[in-house]
């Protein structure tokens, strides 16, 4: 009797605080995102270290084939720019990795020896985060304002072209739709000035609190924008058609009605609130896919962002370089995917409640 | 023994109308939507384009120094490239590859997903817990980044290997959907029924549950493979898969490399194809609302 009550209170203990945890949403999906942080750095590991023919293993064979040292120093020198103890046992290497990583430690670059690649991400993660996050605000936007207008005007010639328009640029390519800018605007009509949006600033214009800055910021990040508001606009809007069509047959919008509520009301608080739910619902896809695609987006345009670097990256075989970008995208979509279930679990309280994901 | 060899045949050939007369009503309601039909149409006529077409234009890879960048004209009917070819016989030929990657890419992307799809639904607790966790990682992930950083790793140096890494990478976004849909009709009459039976699970999953979520398998399968030509043109259009064969992607790449771009009189031959991967795109994006068509029934009533 006694030894039974005694082992069952840390048992209820536990059970209680997982309780709270499971129940607390915040708490659920900052654990979860911790958990593929984690599982996107051991992936990462595998990848580089522990993958036959991997890219530390190429270095290695590299130097020793073109500088005609001994294997013990290449593998040296490839330590110290991978940030690992290659003498180490791969299980202390792996401990190790993940340490310097939190760190913000990712090693230093293969081909300009010296300089961290924490440095040069630094250098060119913000014109990325810039141009995404520019156009992903504006298309989400837009989205939900047309996709309401065309929902509203159901049938019209406004849900027409509007629908039009979506159909065709959420289903061709996003670079396509950027060469066919370039090609058009750029070379046929001559319009817009190729070289002069190379880059993302003008030679001359340094990051400072100025108007210059930010309209020449501006001028250069256009392109990558406007063709990731383009292609994205199309998609929110094709969603939020639908969902706003169903929304408009919920019980509640017309009790809202029969209340004499104004329609301005009802379109806001009823109708828009739960009708964009659905965008937010198909952000944690949406977000990687416009990270991923900046590679693409970033390659036709000349933007210098991230994903240029790590096009560079790949074609000169920095491995350092590579690993360090690809963590730091990685991360940065598990960081706005949990800042949309924030955002989620704000305007719709029923999930922070109820355990379905 | 008279009577099986006398039937079967007649079996054979029952079966064999029954299979024509479904295929007739499924095309009949496909035309109920016709923007989703004209897609199906355009898809038919872009996939025996790149098929049958190559045997009747012949691929002229001979170099024409005298014949760069020509515009349209009866010989050439979409003008001529850097080195003088046709670009009308380079878009002919350049497409099956494009499908064919496409095609098996969303086969084991679609395979993946209903196989695990259903399990994690049907068995819940660990099992539906580790399956979401891996698809949560993997979408997660920033593709087409993840695609960069493995093209740079591995060769990827045939047709199947990129298919088989696409297939492997895009079936997340697919499980979601067939696992909210197997969630939910696990809990109907009829599955209920069939339980009440006891058919056994194999029988209400291939029996009851499959088939009614075709139009999610059949469109999964669309999107899949818009995802996979998505990709692949990417990664050959950013020259990390190195395919010297005739590919619309090659096509494009090749433009790129050698700043056609930003050359006025190579107009077509960007362009085309440019406009033959956003066609097949399309056509199969528009395609999906035929299909939802012929599944939905609630659909049809309204016409």
């Amino acid at each position: 009797m006694g030894e039974s009550t005694v082992s069952q209170v840390p048992i209820n203990k536990i059970r209680r605080r997982w309780k709270v945890i499971s129940h607390d949403y915040i708490l659920r999906k900052f654990i979860r995102s911790l958990f593929i942080v984690w599982a996107a750095i051991t992936a990462t590991f595998v990848l580089i270290h522990m993958m036959p023919s991997n890219p530390i293993e190429l270095y290695v064979n590299q130097l020793v084939m073109q500088q005609g040292i001994t294997y013990e120093e290449a593998k040296d020198q490839a330590a110290t720019l991978f940030s690992i103890d290659l003498k180490k046992p791969m299980s202390l290497q792996y401990i190790e990795f993940l340490q310097k990583v939190i760190k913000g430690d990712f090693g230093t670059s293969v081909l300009s020896p010296g300089t961290p690649v924490a440095d040069i991400i630094k250098e060119y993660l913000p014109w990325t985060v810039f141009s995404i996050g520019t156009g992903l605000l504006i298309s989400f936007t837009l989205g939900i304002l047309l996709g309401m207008l065309a929902a509203y005007r159901r049938d019209t010639v406004v849900d027409q072209l509007l629908t039009l328009y979506a159909s065709i640029f959420s289903a061709v390519p996003n670079y396509l739709v950027a060469i066919i800018i370039l090609v058009l605007f750029g070379v046929q009509w001559g319009v817009m000035p190729i070289a002069k949006l190379r880059g993302v600033l003008s030679p001359g214009v340094k990051p400072a609190l100025s108007w210059v800055f930010v309209k020449d910021a501006l001028f250069h990040g256009s392109f990558p924008i406007i063709v990731i508001v383009l292609t994205w606009t199309a998609s929110w809007l094709l969603i939020m058609r639908s969902s706003t069509w169903s929304t408009l047959e919920e019980d509640y919008v017309n009790v809202a009605r029969a209340k004499g509520l104004t329609d301005g009301r009802i379109m806001t608080a009823y109708v828009g609130r739960n009708a964009t739910l659905p965008l937010f619902a198909r952000f944690a896809l949406a977000i990687g896919l416009i990270v991923g695609g900046s590679v693409l987006i970033e390659q036709i345009t000349q933007y210098r962002g991230v994903g240029y670097t790590l096009l560079q990256a790949v074609n000169r075989r920095d491995y350092s370089l590579m690993q360090g970008i690809f963590l730091i995208l990685t991360f940065s979509v598990i960081f706005a995917n949990f800042f949309a279930d924030l955002l989620y679990g704000w305007i719709d309280p029923r999930i922070k409640v109820g355990n379905n994901k | 023994m008279e009577t099986i060899t006398l039937s079967a045949p007649k079996h054979i050939w029952n079966s064999i109308s029954n299979l024509i007369r479904s295929l007739w009503i499924t095309l009949k309601l496909m035309t109920y939507n016709k923007v989703g039909f004209l897609g199906f149409l355009l898809v038919v006529a872009l996939i025996l384009f790149s098929t049958v077409g190559p045997y009747f234009v012949k691929l002229d890879t001979t170099v024409k120094v005298d014949q760069i960048y020509m515009t349209p004209s009866a010989q050439h009917w979409l003008g001529t490239d850097h080195q003088g070819r046709d670009v009308f016989s380079q878009i002919v030929h350049g497409g099956y590859e494009v499908l064919e990657v496409g095609l098996t890419a969303a086969t084991i992307a679609v395979v993946i997903a209903v196989t695990f799809g259903v399990l994690a639904a049907f068995v819940g607790s660990w099992v539906d817990d580790t399956i979401l966790a891996i698809t949560d990682f993997i979408i997660a992930v920033p593709q087409f980044a993840f695609l960069t950083v493995l093209a740079a790793i591995i060769h990827i140096n045939s047709m199947l290997l990129l298919a088989a890494i696409l297939g492997l990478l895009n079936w997340p976004a697919l499980l979601r959907t067939i696992r909210a849909q197997a969630l939910s009709l696990k809990e109907r009459e009829f599955v209920e029924a069939a339980r009440a039976l006891d058919l056994g699970t194999p029988h209400i999953i291939f029996r009851e549950i499959v088939p009614n979520m075709m139009s999610y398998i059949v469109i999964s399968f669309s999107l899949a493979t818009t995802y996979a030509i998505y990709q692949q043109v990417g990664l050959i259009l950013l020259g990390l898969v190195p395919f010297s064969g005739n590919n619309w992607g090659v096509m494009l790449s090749k433009a790129w490399v050698r700043g056609a771009i930003f050359y006025k009189g190579s107009f077509w031959y960007i362009m085309s194809p440019v406009i033959a991967i956003a066609l097949l795109q399309l056509a199969i994006v528009t395609t999906n609302r035929s299909i939802e068509q012929v599944y939905n029934p609630r659909l049809r009533t309204d016409m």
